[in-house]
């Protein structure tokens, strides 16, 4: 495993994903998601939804890093607003 | 009655899955965690945070090689899809000769991508290149390794050449799925021949078009062999285009963290513009299947 230079704060993350990944799973399971329309005019699932958000939170982080000198902290609670209206109206 | 719940077909991914882990997912872990540090000799990694990330996103290298990779994607698009409607629209419907054009038209197709480099970049030259020589000929200063514009031209043109049969086909393949009964009606009707595209064939062509452009997007979004072939990036940086870039970088200078970084930068604009043309594709479908 030497070869892929793990570090603790890349090792969090993937196991945050991973998580969320299977906290998506359960829920699915336990509560099934019906397909809804929102503000972007395409069916989505509570799945989709999750990937728009993570997809749309990295971007998120590369404006951050690109135009602003902010703490990258204040990035990821954009990012949580971004995922509480992604799962909210999307 | 009862719906059965069988869960064996998990078992059945499983090696879909471990595949997938092994080719994709332990790679890009392995990107991920170098772009977050500098390595010396190789091996040796120290955590430098967001540098890269930073670095390259206030570098005019990287989006000098967007601008010219997204220029790119747009000029061809622009010609090969049109051109490759034209040229479906213009083949024989059926009979010996249907065959013999569709086989000549795959042929470029089967062409291994450094073999059409090599291809072009003989065909291009000054002194002994066919087209080089007869555009030098005609009077134009062409020379393909020391005028961008030459360079640009003759990528665009050897890109044309090489993919525009793949719009073609699909285009084929649309258009001879399209129900008689259209073509008797629309006679009926002394429609021109122009009202017979634009509403028949057009949008029965929609769902083959969209793959079409999804797929030449993506092939041109991440080309590298035919004009690192034909150019190697030049003349300057004029046709480095953002894979081109990334090799030099990852492989030429060697910096593995900041490459990783451009690597995965490169892979999410990929995500987002595969999933947006996937989801227009997907509500295509359903718009066709309700109708």
């Amino acid at each position: 495993m030497e070869w892929m230079a793990w570090t603790w704060p890349t090792a969090l993350f993937f196991a945050a994903i991973a998580a969320a990944l299977a906290a998506m799973a359960v829920l699915h399971v336990k509560y099934p998601s019906s397909p809804r329309t929102g503000v972007l005019g395409i069916e989505t699932m509570r799945g989709d939804r999750f990937f728009i958000s993570l997809l749309g939170s990295a971007f998120i982080n590369l404006a951050w890093i690109g135009l602003l000198d902010a703490p990258q902290y204040w990035a990821l609670v954009v990012c949580a607003v971004f995922a509480f209206c992604v799962f909210r109206w999307v | 009655m009862e719906k059965t719940v069988n869960q064996r077909a998990w078992i059945l991914v499983l090696p879909v899955v471990l595949l997938v882990a092994f080719s994709s997912v332990i790679p890009m872990m392995t990107v991920v965690n170098y772009s977050f540090q500098d390595s010396f000799r190789g091996n040796d990694f120290f955590w430098v945070g967001l540098e890269w990330y930073s670095e390259l996103l206030r570098s005019e290298r990287l989006w000098d090689a967007l601008g010219r990779q997204l220029l790119f994607s747009f000029i061809i698009l622009l010609i090969e899809i049109p051109l490759g409607i034209l040229i479906a629209l213009s083949m024989p419907k059926k009979g010996w000769l249907a065959s013999l054009c569709l086989v000549l038209i795959a042929l470029p197709l089967l062409i291994p991508y450094n073999v059409v480099g090599t291809i072009w970049q003989i065909f291009g030259r000054s002194d002994i290149g066919l087209l080089g020589r007869v555009l030098i000929d005609l009077g134009f200063s062409y020379n393909y390794a020391q005028n961008a514009f030459d360079a640009w031209a003759t990528v665009i043109a050897m890109d044309v050449w090489h993919w525009t049969s793949l719009v073609a086909l699909l285009s084929y393949a649309g258009l001879r799925s399209i129900p008689s009964a259209y073509y008797q009606a629309a006679k009926i009707d002394q429609a021109s021949r122009w009202s017979v595209f634009r509403y028949i064939e057009l949008p029965k062509l929609r769902g083959v078009l969209i793959i079409a452009v999804l797929l030449r997007f993506m092939d041109s979004f991440m080309i590298y062999t035919e004009p690192f072939v034909l150019t190697g990036g030049g003349p300057g940086n004029a046709t480095t285009f953002l894979s081109i870039d990334l090799v030099k970088m990852a492989l030429g200078q060697f910096d593995l963290g900041p490459a990783a970084a451009f690597s995965l930068m490169y892979f999410l604009v990929i995500l987002l513009i595969s999933y947006v043309f996937y989801t227009v594709m997907i509500s295509i479908d359903k718009d066709e299947t309700k109708q």
